[in-house]
């Protein structure tokens, strides 16, 4: 047997002791979701020792060196992983803004002391992070933002205002562009990290369409932030900005969802009864569609891992990736017809699939627009002028 | 298994390319050999240059003296020879007839293939019969007779059935039209007695019949594979031309989408380069997008094929579908973003238009795939 065929093996062994079959059901809601943090609640005994098997063995962020938190699986370890787990249907045991956003971040531009304090917290579930980028007068235009830090020596002193900063009412540290130098526009940003329950920190939830309130208004005070407490060079954060954008956008792509891509059709076959011949149509088309972004999310994670792959590809597949999960929802509403209406029935789960269709319409908003995506494509991989 | 090219395929990749780019150019092939109006739609001497690479026996065993490799690397070949307009009768011979005659006894494949391998033969293949691609449905009949067989029956869209030596016949030998038993496959040489084809010249300036059978008479060695069990290696053999289709429509995609933004590139109005407005930007942003989409689906498909996989057939029906959408696309965005110039038959974008027509249609188009999409996927 080859090393990988050992090691699938191995894995599967693995994850048959230790993932409770509750953890192999589809996530219904934002309940079955863990996030960790300080004030972090498990929903059942099977998430927390679901939770507690892959943090003890590394998988909460496999592909992280050892010393980090991670199990330091190579790509074609993690792509096993990934595989098994998507055979089973295996829920992710955490999810994070530190897994997928400032992990990454600190892994190439944190100090040495800052990757060990601050990933084995993320592997371990300990802090949950939020994003502190965009602010009300800089949104698409990021580099605009006005937040800033006075420097007082050992510290700065931070004023300003974010919005639409997701679970900042729930996080315990943010990660936050702030500007320390109001003459250089790109290299005038610092990326700060600092506790949420510092003196002058506040935040104003704010209610989605959806109903649900995720997001908030998040405001600076005087806030007192210590000097070591940044990532990579001061005034130079627009690098550690748009290096972590990449992850993001990788993540809101949903690109690691390739093996598990399956056709929706016949799921709304089962929901609907039966199905009028133009919607059975927009379904077949759309499962081409996905079943082939699947294989591209598949093919990005491969070329990615193995260092091939344009730098910008990220963007290209947040634009489709995010574009096709709206696309899904629609078709749901439609298959669901006055059913997936109802705002708050039992029957509806409190209005799962109007909610979820609400909330989609933010994936090619946030982390950047699908129109900055585009441009981004525009001007960096096809290198069209003036873009 | 990573889902991009190794170094073996990496390296056949830039051979094909190189090859392609320089000896099976638009200027040296397509256009040379439409501007003679010639018969065969291609040009022998490539072929057998093809041979002298090796690209011929890319899916013959090595025992039969092929290269043995699969799918994935007859798409690399099939992506340049899309990406150059090549015209050759690599997909019909190479791909669709070396497939089928794999699944053939000693003695067919000692008799066919080592003319395909060298180049020296052209090999065509016979399944639809009207406009459409359906090959769940075949109404020509093969009625044993003596030692053998006596065909009759029509068959349409039989590409270089001219040019051919031989031609893969899909028939009925018993059920009636609709059923998937009962199907033969024959390995028809080209001077019988009793087969009349009608060439016609398509769009994409290739060559093309409508060909009759009026009691051909066949030896019973003519049979590929099994008397009634000829389904099973037809659709090994569709399989294999739906992906390599696809991948030549990757190709296609790919040539006119990378014509299209160097005119982005040098076309001034406005006092603008005209690659400089949003609107032209963000369409040919989304076609990248849409052609490396297509690219993936079409490797993962080879790949799936290659390892034998179940979920083989239905990948290769999203790689068709999409692939012909997105060659579709790009080549629509091609002519409509080069203007004027792009419907003047001097520049090559129309070419592309063209060829993507024909491709679209060979083997079943985009919708005949994605209602196929839709049956394996169980609704
Ligand atoms: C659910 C949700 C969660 C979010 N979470 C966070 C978070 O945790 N942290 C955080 O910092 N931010 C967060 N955001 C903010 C998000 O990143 C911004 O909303 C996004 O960057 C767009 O900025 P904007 O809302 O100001 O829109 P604008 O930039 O004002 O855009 C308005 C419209 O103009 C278009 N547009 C703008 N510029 C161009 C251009 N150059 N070319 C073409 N079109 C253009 C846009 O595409 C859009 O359609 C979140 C947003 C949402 C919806």
């Amino acid at each position: 047997m080859s090393d990988i065929e050992q090691f699938r093996q191995e894995t599967r062994d693995w994850l048959e002791a230790n993932c409770p079959p509750e953890m192999r059901q589809p996530v219904r809601d934002e309940g079955d979701v863990y996030w960790g943090g300080r004030r972090a609640k498990f929903k059942n005994d099977a998430q927390k020792s679901w939770f507690e098997a892959c943090a003890d063995k590394g998988y909460t962020v496999p592909a992280w060196p050892k010393e980090y938190g991670g199990a330091g699986l190579d790509g074609p370890q993690s792509k096993v992983l990934r595989q098994e787990m998507g055979r089973i249907g295996a829920r992710p045991p955490l999810s994070s803004f530190g897994i997928w956003m400032l992990g990454p971040a600190l892994l190439k531009f944190g100090t040495e002391e800052q990757k060990v304090h601050y990933l084995n917290e993320i592997a371990q579930g300990k802090i949950r992070w939020c994003q502190g980028y965009s602010e009300p007068g800089s949104g698409s235009d990021l580099v605009s933002m006005q937040t800033f830090g006075e420097d007082k020596g050992d510290h700065w002193v931070v004023n300003g205002q974010k919005i639409w900063t997701s679970y900042a009412d729930e996080a315990d540290w943010i990660f936050c562009l702030v500007r320390t130098d109001k003459t250089n526009k790109y290299q005038g940003i610092t990326f700060m990290l600092f506790d949420m329950e510092s003196k002058g920190v506040s935040t104003k939830p704010i209610l989605l369409i959806s109903g649900n309130s995720p997001f908030c208004e998040t405001f600076f005070d005087d806030v007192e932030v210590p000097k070591e407490q940044h990532v990579g060079e001061i005034n130079r954060g627009w690098d550690v900005a748009k290096y972590l954008l990449g992850h993001e956008r990788e993540m809101i792509s949903g690109a690691g969802g390739g093996d598990r891509t399956s056709a929706i059709g016949a799921t709304m076959l089962r929901h609907a009864g039966e199905l009028d011949p133009m919607l059975r149509a927009d379904l077949a088309k759309f499962d081409v569609e996905a079943l082939a972004y699947g294989a591209m999310g598949e093919k990005f994670l491969d070329e990615m891992k193995a260092g091939k792959g344009h730098p910008a590809q990220p963007n290209m597949m947040k634009y489709v990736g995010t574009e096709l999960n709206k696309r899904r929802h629609e078709l749901m509403m439609a298959a669901g017809g006055s059913r997936s209406l109802e705002w708050d029935s039992e029957e509806t789960g409190g209005g799962k699939p109007s909610r979820g269709w609400l909330r989609t319409k933010a994936n090619s908003i946030e982390g950047g627009t699908s129109e900055v995506m585009l441009n981004v494509v525009a001007k960096r991989i096809l290198d069209l002028p003036g873009a | 298994m990573a889902l991009f090219y190794d170094d073996d395929q990496s390296m056949l990749a830039d051979s094909a390319s190189q090859f392609m780019a320089e000896e099976g150019s638009i200027k040296k092939q397509l256009r040379h050999w439409r501007d003679r109006d010639c018969k065969d739609g291609f040009g022998h001497e490539l072929w057998k240059q093809f041979g002298e690479m090796g690209f011929t026996g890319i899916l013959v065993s090595e025992e039969d003296g092929g290269l043995g490799m699969g799918n994935v690397e007859a798409g690399i070949v099939l992506e340049e020879i899309g990406r150059n307009l090549t015209p050759s009768p690599f997909l019909t011979s190479s791909i669709l007839a070396a497939t089928a005659l794999g699944q053939g006894n000693n003695d067919l494949r000692g008799r066919y293939l080592p003319g395909l391998i060298s180049g020296e033969h052209v090999f065509a293949v016979a399944i639809d019969e009207g406009a459409k691609h359906r090959p769940e449905r075949i109404k020509t009949k093969a009625e044993k007779s003596g030692n053998g067989f006596k065909l009759n029956g029509q068959k349409d869209f039989v590409i270089h059935g001219v040019s051919a030596d031989m031609m893969i016949v899909a028939a009925r030998t018993s059920g009636s039209d609709d059923d998937n038993d009962g199907i033969t496959l024959f390995a028809v040489p080209k001077d019988v007695s009793g087969l009349s084809q009608d060439a016609v010249r398509l769009v994409d300036s290739s060559m093309a019949t409508h060909a009759k059978f009026d009691n051909v008479e066949l030896d019973g060695d003519a049979v590929i594979g099994e008397v009634d069990g000829g389904r099973e290696v037809l659709n090994k053999m569709l399989n294999a031309g739906r992906v390599g289709a696809a991948a030549e429509s990757v190709g296609v995609s790919a040539g006119s989408m990378d014509m299209t933004v160097d005119y982005l590139k040098q076309r001034k109005q406005f006092g603008k380069l005209i690659g400089e407005f949003q609107a032209l930007q963000h369409r040919a942003a989304h076609l990248y997008s849409e052609v490396e989409i297509a690219r993936a689906a079409v490797i993962k498909a080879q790949q799936l094929l290659d390892a034998g996989a179940e979920s083989a057939e239905l990948m290769v029906s999203v790689a068709k579908a999409k692939a012909g959408t997105t060659s579709n696309l790009s080549v629509r965005e091609g002519v409509q973003m080069h203007g004027g110039i792009g419907m003047t038959d001097e520049y090559d974008i129309g070419l592309y238009m063209k060829r993507d027509r024909a491709l679209a249609e060979f083997l079943g188009d985009a919708n005949y795939h994605t209602e196929r999409v839709a049956q394996l996927s169980g609704y």
